[in-house]
């Protein structure tokens, strides 16, 4: 099967694994079952349509939501509430409490068990990385759609996560913010943190991916290097899909 | 008509030349009040925030239980806490009935729930918005009760107010723990309603015209402070 042509590859060198993982409420499934692989200290991109499931893969991943069937695998073993700590996650909309840009950050790394001594140095820099030092005292929901998300990749960061998961946190920014959000991104990528993507750019996808998990209608259509799912794809959800999005590009363009 | 502005001519005089007996009365109420807010809010704002913030066998009940209490007559918690404190009631060996003590016991009971059942919906609010985000992060319990409560906390000063409000204006519950005894329990509502029925208008109403004024500028200070907080995006 298509879907299965980097799988094996990636088992060994996998941070984080999904076996058999299956999501339901009730007599409903949403999600697989499905055997999905997080290559270590790579940028996989998950995609596919609205309602594909995408949310709740991450969050399975993530252990933010327990599977109805199969598990989660951290470096092959069973992930546990210490493994869930070496990971963070930023959400479409920002999360930021009602507080000062500097009391968001400094929250995290109180919660996160991060030695005063060493708060004030990763306080400066993850205001330096959102480029939000002038901002330390602003209330932080004053902060616009942009810095608003600098500021939750930059705290997600500031903890040194091995693996961050993004939920579409560009979905709602326009090009400059998304650029600089990627910046972040790619930054962190360079220092070796795992990223976990969700979106529905494939431009985007494009850019960062380096691993694509593609979903549709719950199970993976599609999973390998970004290079090959993107530029020959084997499965027909996925050809659809960049179909369509060069559709768009081409401006109206009909091809059938 | 004349009683009416002589009356209350007589009641600005009484307030103006700082009268001692008014000055009593209305020094008991804010202690009580106050006493009895604090304490209702030690517990009423924690109990809230865990009723409010996380899904445990039993919540619904307890909801229903705050809610329900929270439009209890003070009449009935003053029988309640009367029938605790008598003589042959459990906590009768402490005599505390007519007693300051006895009439905070009762504003405690009374607005306790209201601060709980507030609370709680003020934090489950809040929670849907934070849950996954704290979830991520790892939050621990208390930290989570903490911040809900810190990060509610423009909110709160409303629910307080409330409490307060309701305190303050009581009348069933002081009267029947309280007995309105002069120089003893005697607190502004009692005072106003004995006072009322003895024809003693001036006093009831410059004890009116404090109760209402008190009123206006606590919540004239709340809302003011909430307005800074909403330009702030704090609340």
């Amino acid at each position: 099967m298509a879907g299965d042509r980097e799988r094996l590859a990636h088992r060994g060198d996998a941070i984080l694994s999904g076996r058999e993982l299956t999501y339901g409420t009730g007599r409903e499934t949403h999600l697989g079952p499905l055997d999905v692989d997080i290559r270590t200290g790579a940028c996989t991109v998950i995609m596919g349509a609205n309602g594909a499931g995408k949310s709740v893969l991450v969050r399975l991943l993530h252990g933010l939501v327990k599977p109805s069937g199969g598990k989660v695998l951290w470096r092959g073993g069973d992930m546990t509430a210490s493994d869930r700590q070496r990971q963070a996650m930023v959400f479409q909309r920002p999360v930021l409490l009602r507080r000062s840009v500097l009391a968001n950050l400094r929250f995290v790394l109180r919660v996160r068990g991060i030695e005063p001594t060493e708060r004030a140095a990763l306080e400066q820099a993850a205001l330096d990385a959102a480029q939000l030092g002038h901002a330390a005292h602003r209330p932080a929901r004053r902060l616009s759609a942009g810095e608003q998300q600098r500021l939750a990749v930059a705290q997600a960061l500031a903890t040194a996560p091995e693996v961050l998961f993004l939920d579409e946190p560009t979905a709602s920014l326009d090009p400059a913010s998304t650029l600089a959000i990627e910046a972040q991104i790619a930054a962190a990528r360079v220092r070796g943190v795992t990223i976990v993507l969700v979106t529905h750019d494939i431009a985007q996808a494009r850019r960062l991916g380096e691993d694509v998990i593609f979903l549709a209608d719950g199970g993976v259509a599609e999973q390998g290097r970004a290079t090959e799912v993107l530029t020959a794809p084997n499965s027909q959800d996925v050809r659809a899909w960049l179909t369509g999005d060069l559709h768009l590009i081409a401006g109206g363009q009909t091809k059938n | 008509m004349n009683t009416f502005w002589d009356s209350l001519a007589a009641a600005a005089g009484l307030i103006l030349t700082w009268d001692p007996a008014l000055v009593e009365i209305i020094w008991l109420s804010l202690q009580v009040t106050l006493t009895a807010v604090l304490i209702g809010c030690i517990i009423g704002l924690p109990l809230g925030a865990v009723v409010g913030a996380f899904r445990f066998p039993g919540r619904p009940v307890i909801i229903v239980a705050l809610n329900a209490l929270m439009g209890l007559p003070p009449v009935v918690i003053g029988l309640f806490v009367y029938l605790v404190l008598s003589a042959s009631g459990p906590l009768g060996p402490l005599q505390l009935l007519y007693t300051p003590t006895a009439m905070i016991i009762a504003q405690t009971v009374l607005v306790t729930p209201i601060v709980a059942a507030l609370t709680r919906q003020v934090v489950e609010d809040l929670n849907t918005e934070y849950s996954e985000s704290f979830a991520s992060l790892g939050v621990r319990r208390a930290d989570r009760i903490a911040a809900l409560l810190w990060d509610a906390r423009y909110s709160l000063l409303t629910v307080m107010l409330a409490g307060f409000g309701r305190a303050i204006a009581e009348v069933g519950a002081v009267i029947i723990v309280g007995g309105n005894i002069n120089h003893v329990t005697r607190v502004m509502t009692t005072a106003i309603a004995l006072e009322t029925s003895k024809g003693n208008l001036e006093l009831a109403l410059a004890l009116g015209m404090v109760l209402l004024s008190l009123a206006f500028v606590v919540n004239a200070a709340v809302m003011a402070l909430r307005a800074s907080a909403v330009r702030a995006a704090y609340a």
